[in-house]
């Protein structure tokens, strides 16, 4: 994992349908660190995840991305490469099974990690051979956090990462997080739930 | 295995599974060939003379059969976001996808091609033109193909108005295409195979960068 000293988003404003969705956010985190986006429906917690990952292209303001020995990555492709992704939407293959789907990602960001330790990590060791679409939705948010894990990216942006998950699923996705944090890796996380780790909280909208 | 081939081997083993395209696209072809005959009747001579340009019309309406999911499924997944946020670039991801919509209905048409022309009366001559010319030009037809996919990724029912893009597009391909194929039949040279030739590099070349640049207007906007 190459590790980023900090990501800064300064001044941001987004509009959506000709509608402002939020103006003016700026907040920092460091490397090690965890950060939660909260706010109501429609705050745009999901539009600043994916300004951030460089998916979503209609901002005004700056994103900054601290590389190492001074290094500042602000083209929203660029940024795209240094981000582990997890959307509303799982970027599974139904088809494929879970074992087939992790290898595909493995391959993708070239991870030489062992595939079955993932998925034991992840708690879809027993169900490797399955199909993804007989999976639960729960089950399916697992893989997410497979790909996460074999993403190898320091910069975690995790969208409701703990929707459909039961209370074992939030506790391994926690720690993964805190894990993620102690090992100098950076997570920006939307959510309306608690995390139950240590996160700066960064509220969005009128609360 | 790299990214890049991963992810054609990745779309192959989607497009033989339940819900891809490619058999369908192959038995569509030879159906849409082996439904002609019933409507022009049985001369054996006409059915000779216009078997080239029927099989070239079958192969590009087949192609165009699977190409309405190329980015569809993974924008509904959210494997285009996963891609999108991948090492490869955009324009890596649309040719990976190009590679494999081609080997997976292409690539079929081309094998299946022969033994339609002799149902068709093909005349023995122009077999080796239908072959070459069909190697030769469905490439530019899932390049083409993919430009129009891209722009119509994210609308529902996109595949009518898929149609009505890619049609016009790969007109060049299907006069050229049977062209060649007369052209054999009659004795007068290769100049259409030539021309397919041209285009169909022409068109796969410059296809990923369109494709790519559409893929990213639609999940960024």
């Amino acid at each position: 994992m190459a590790l980023l000293s900090l990501v800064e988003v300064e001044d941001l404003s987004c509009e959506r349908g000709g509608r402002r969705i939020f103006r003016g956010l700026s907040f920092a985190v460091a490397a090690g660190m965890a950060l939660t986006l909260e706010g109501p429906n429609g705050a745009g917690k999901t539009s600043v995840l994916r300004i951030i990952s460089g998916l979503l292209n209609q901002e005004i303001g700056e994103v900054r991305i601290h590389a190492g020995a001074g290094y500042v990555v602000s083209d929203p492709e660029e940024r795209g490469r240094l981000a582990g992704w997890i959307g509303h939407h799982d970027g599974a293959k139904g088809q494929l099974t879970v074992i087939d789907n992790a290898r595909f990602f493995a391959s993708l960001y070239g991870s030489r990690v062992d595939l079955v330790s993932v998925l034991d990590r992840v708690g879809l060791k027993r169900l490797a051979d399955v199909p993804a679409q007989y999976l639960s939705a729960g089950q399916r948010k697992r893989l997410g956090l497979a790909r996460l894990i074999l993403s190898g990216r320091a910069l975690w942006l995790l969208d409701e990462p703990l929707s459909s998950l039961d209370a074992a699923g939030r506790r391994l996705t926690a720690e993964l997080i805190g894990q993620h944090c102690d090992d100098g890796g950076i997570a920006i996380v939307a959510t309306h739930e608690t995390l139950g780790l240590d996160a700066t909280r960064f509220f969005i909208g009128n609360t | 295995m790299s990214a890049f081939t991963a992810l054609i081997v990745r779309d192959m083993k989607l497009a033989f599974l339940a819900g891809g395209g490619a058999t369908l696209a192959a038995a569509f072809f030879a159906l849409v060939a082996a439904l002609v005959p019933f409507g022009v009747g049985a001369d054996l001579m006409l059915l000779g003379r216009i078997a080239g340009g029927v099989l070239w019309v079958a192969a590009a309406l087949a192609a165009l059969l699977s190409l309405d999911r190329l980015f569809q499924a993974d924008f509904e997944d959210g494997s285009l976001d996963v891609l999108a946020l991948s090492p490869l670039s955009l324009e890596s991801v649309a040719t990976a996808k190009i590679i494999a919509h081609w080997l997976t209905t292409g690539l079929p048409l081309v094998v299946l091609s022969p033994v339609l022309g002799l149902l068709l009366n093909l005349p023995d001559a122009a077999f080796g033109a239908l072959i070459g010319s069909l190697l030769i030009g469905t490439p530019a037809l899932s390049g083409v193909g993919a430009i129009g996919a891209a722009l119509t990724l994210s609308i529902r029912r996109g595949g009518l108005i898929l149609a009505l893009i890619v049609l016009p597009l790969i007109v060049p391909t299907l006069i050229f295409g049977s062209g060649a194929v007369m052209g054999a039949i009659d004795g007068t040279g290769q100049g259409a195979l030539l021309f397919l030739a041209a285009f169909s590099v022409a068109a796969v070349a410059l296809s990923p960068f369109a494709a790519a640049a559409a893929v990213r207007l639609n999940i960024t906007g």
